[in-house]
């Protein structure tokens, strides 16, 4: 990203009244202290040191956060071990980050490795389950499981990543709470899950169309045909 | 563990023939508009006779499209939203925001506005169980209760008044620790509401807790195991009720929670009044709670260095919390951009209600409204 080249910023216009520390309000430009800012950009030129005091101030058209962004780091854990050694190259990634430990794993692996967290590695909560969409992948939607383990108090994310309009097998014979949370899935992202009980609508109304959590529907969008029909207003804006 | 799963899909029609009537069954229509269900939540009723052969919850009335809001909103612009979720306890929701973004960013609140967050967030759960048990014992038909509890919630929102203008969409903290110092008197304020309140505890207890009508329209009302709650998802008061001593606060502590001394309390039968004694017993350790966080805020600053303009790093991030509901958790995936690309909101309140068609199969239609009462749902957070 344009960051490489940000934290060097040198460049007399609009470096050089930074002195890295306090408040930069960005309100006025504080021509009186001019040497000390002077002698700090010039003491540490090429340090990106000033930029996470730099980031607030003036416009700042690049520097997306910070350069130094906390690291991924491999999830080394005998329960990955285990599941690497059972599903071998279907689990892609194993990592932490910030603390929060993920895997990602093959689509094909989807009821398996599940049943087998709850039976084996004790997860027997379900926390969640949702979906991202990124409209420009080829395959366009991450669906991410949380789970957490009692007995080992540890919560993990399980992702896969599908096309659109592909089915997952449902997680509902493995953990009940998952028929809402399934069916808010389909529901916001068109998800569907085969082998649900009740696979429908839960928060938009039946007969609603369109996915509202897809990045390709609008933040005012609605299904106007349903809004004219069921409340008989031109529009519900 | 697969018992409840059964529990759930089918209709359990097999005891039916033990009564003398004929078999009436009737599908009859609860809500939208009930004052029982406490809010626009929709029940459809099975029923033979009296008894409840299943339900189905109809939702998203009150459905705003929140996430979709946060992905259009920088993440300092949507932390007022999150307040307009569980309205009864603002604070709780917009700690857990504040707290996951912060996370992200991988920056640390201020001990001074940890201590300041878990008062205020305690105070929360106060005035969220009193509303409880205000509505829930109106519910089953006592009334008293409700103009008790709404006195002294009273105080509370007026602490949070004084604190930050706002009595129930609060929009205390802010994302790097708080906006505003404690007033002056503050810790005085809280110190008297806490003498004030604790005799008033005892009071409700003495309303309720040996009345026989209460028990005999609580006990072994809306049972549920532990097993079946962890199956179902179902966590907060009604989880520990049913026996598992599980609690956000002390399994992963945030904030400050790790500096005091609380305990956990459980029931044992995981039936309504069980429910009740737990809930009771948890206001009672959220003031214990915030007696030992009152006497010593510790002195600094109260905002962490935290830049005006926020752009956490790429990644994702959980992070949840412990809100007087049950585990209230955010997910957010960010791009860099200073908006939050995918933000999730794991309500408590939405997962909890699930659990309602188990609980009163089988029960009579008038438990169907304690059992409401008691899984403390907010229909704001249900349907976000």
């Amino acid at each position: 990203m344009p960051d490489e080249n940000k934290p060097t910023p040198p460049t007399p216009s609009d470096g050089d009244n930074k002195p890295t520390t306090g408040k930069p309000a960005g309100s006025v430009q504080p021509s009186p202290p001019p040497e000390g800012a002077a002698s700090a950009s010039a003491a540490k030129p090429a340090t990106p040191a000033g930029t996470p005091a730099k980031t607030a101030g003036d416009h700042a058209p690049a520097a997306p956060a910070k350069p130094t962004g906390p690291a991924t780091i491999p999830w080394d854990s005998p329960m990955v071990a285990t599941l690497k050694r059972q599903f071998g190259s279907g689990i892609s990634e194993a990592s932490t980050y910030l603390g929060q430990n993920y895997m990602v794993v093959d689509r094909s692996l989807i009821p398996e490795i599940l049943q087998v967290l709850r039976d084996q590695e004790q997860f027997d909560y379900c926390v969640d389950i949702t979906a991202v969409h990124y409209l420009t992948r080829e395959k366009p939607f991450d669906v991410i499981w949380i789970l957490y383990s009692f007995a080992r108090n540890e919560r993990i994310l399980v992702k896969t990543l599908i096309s659109d309009g592909e089915a997952l097998p449902s997680s509902v014979p493995i953990w009940p709470t998952t028929n809402w949370l399934e069916r808010e899935v389909y529901d916001m992202f068109g998800i569907a899950f085969e082998g649900h009980p009740d696979l429908k609508r839960i928060l938009l109304p039946e007969g609603w169309k369109g996915h509202p959590l897809r990045k390709d529907y609008g933040i005012i969008q609605q299904d106007n045909e349903w809004v004219q029909a069921n409340l008989g207003i031109e529009s519900g804006q | 563990m697969s018992d409840p799963s059964t529990n759930i899909s089918h209709l359990e029609l097999g005891d039916r023939n033990e009564t003398f009537l004929d078999s009436n069954e009737l599908v009859i229509n609860m809500g939208p508009q009930h004052p029982a269900t406490h809010g626009v939540l929709r029940v459809i009723l099975k029923l033979d006779g009296e008894k409840v052969l299943g339900t189905e919850c109809v939702i998203g009335y009150l459905h705003r499209g929140v996430e979709k809001i946060a992905e259009n909103r920088t993440y300092a612009m949507f932390n007022p939203y999150v307040d307009r979720m569980d309205y009864v306890a603002a604070v709780s929701n917009g700690l857990g925001y504040c707290e996951a973004v912060e996370k992200l960013l991988n920056v640390q609140a201020p001990p001074r506005a940890n201590y300041i967050r878990v008062i205020l967030t305690e105070l929360n759960r106060l005035a969220s169980h009193m509303l409880w048990l205000g509505t829930h014992a109106l519910d089953i038909g006592a009334i008293t209760p409700l103009f008790y509890t709404f006195r002294d919630r009273e105080e509370i929102l007026k602490i949070f008044e004084k604190y930050c203008g706002a009595r129930l969409t609060t929009h205390a903290f802010r994302i790097g620790g708080c906006l505003y110092e404690t007033y002056d008197g503050f810790e005085k304020d809280v110190t008297n509401f806490l003498d004030f309140v604790t005799p008033k505890i005892d009071e409700y207890e003495e309303l309720l807790t040996t009345n026989r009508i209460w028990v005999e329209r609580t006990k072994n009302v809306g049972k549920i195991s532990g097993k079946e709650c962890i199956a179902l998802g179902v966590t907060g008061p009604v989880l520990r009720a049913s026996g598992v001593r599980w609690d956000v606060r002390k399994a992963q502590p945030y904030a400050a929670y790790s500096d005091f001394d609380f305990e956990i309390p459980i029931g044992q039968n995981g039936d309504t009044y069980d429910r009740y004694l737990v809930r009771m017993a948890e206001m009672r350790q959220s003031l214990h709670i915030i007696r030992q966080a009152v006497g010593k805020i510790p002195e600094g600053p109260i905002m962490a260095k935290v830049p005006k303009v926020i752009k956490p790093p790429v990644g994702e991030i959980y992070h949840s919390i412990e809100a007087p509901k049950g585990e209230l958790g955010y997910f957010i995936v960010s791009d860099g951009s200073t908006q939050p690309y995918r933000l999730r909101v794991r309500p408590p309140s939405f997962v909890n209600l699930q659990a309602l068609d188990m609980m009163v199969r089988g029960q009579l239609v008038a438990d169907v409204v304690a059992v409401i009462g008691t899984l403390d749902i907010v229909l704001g957070e249900v349907d976000r």
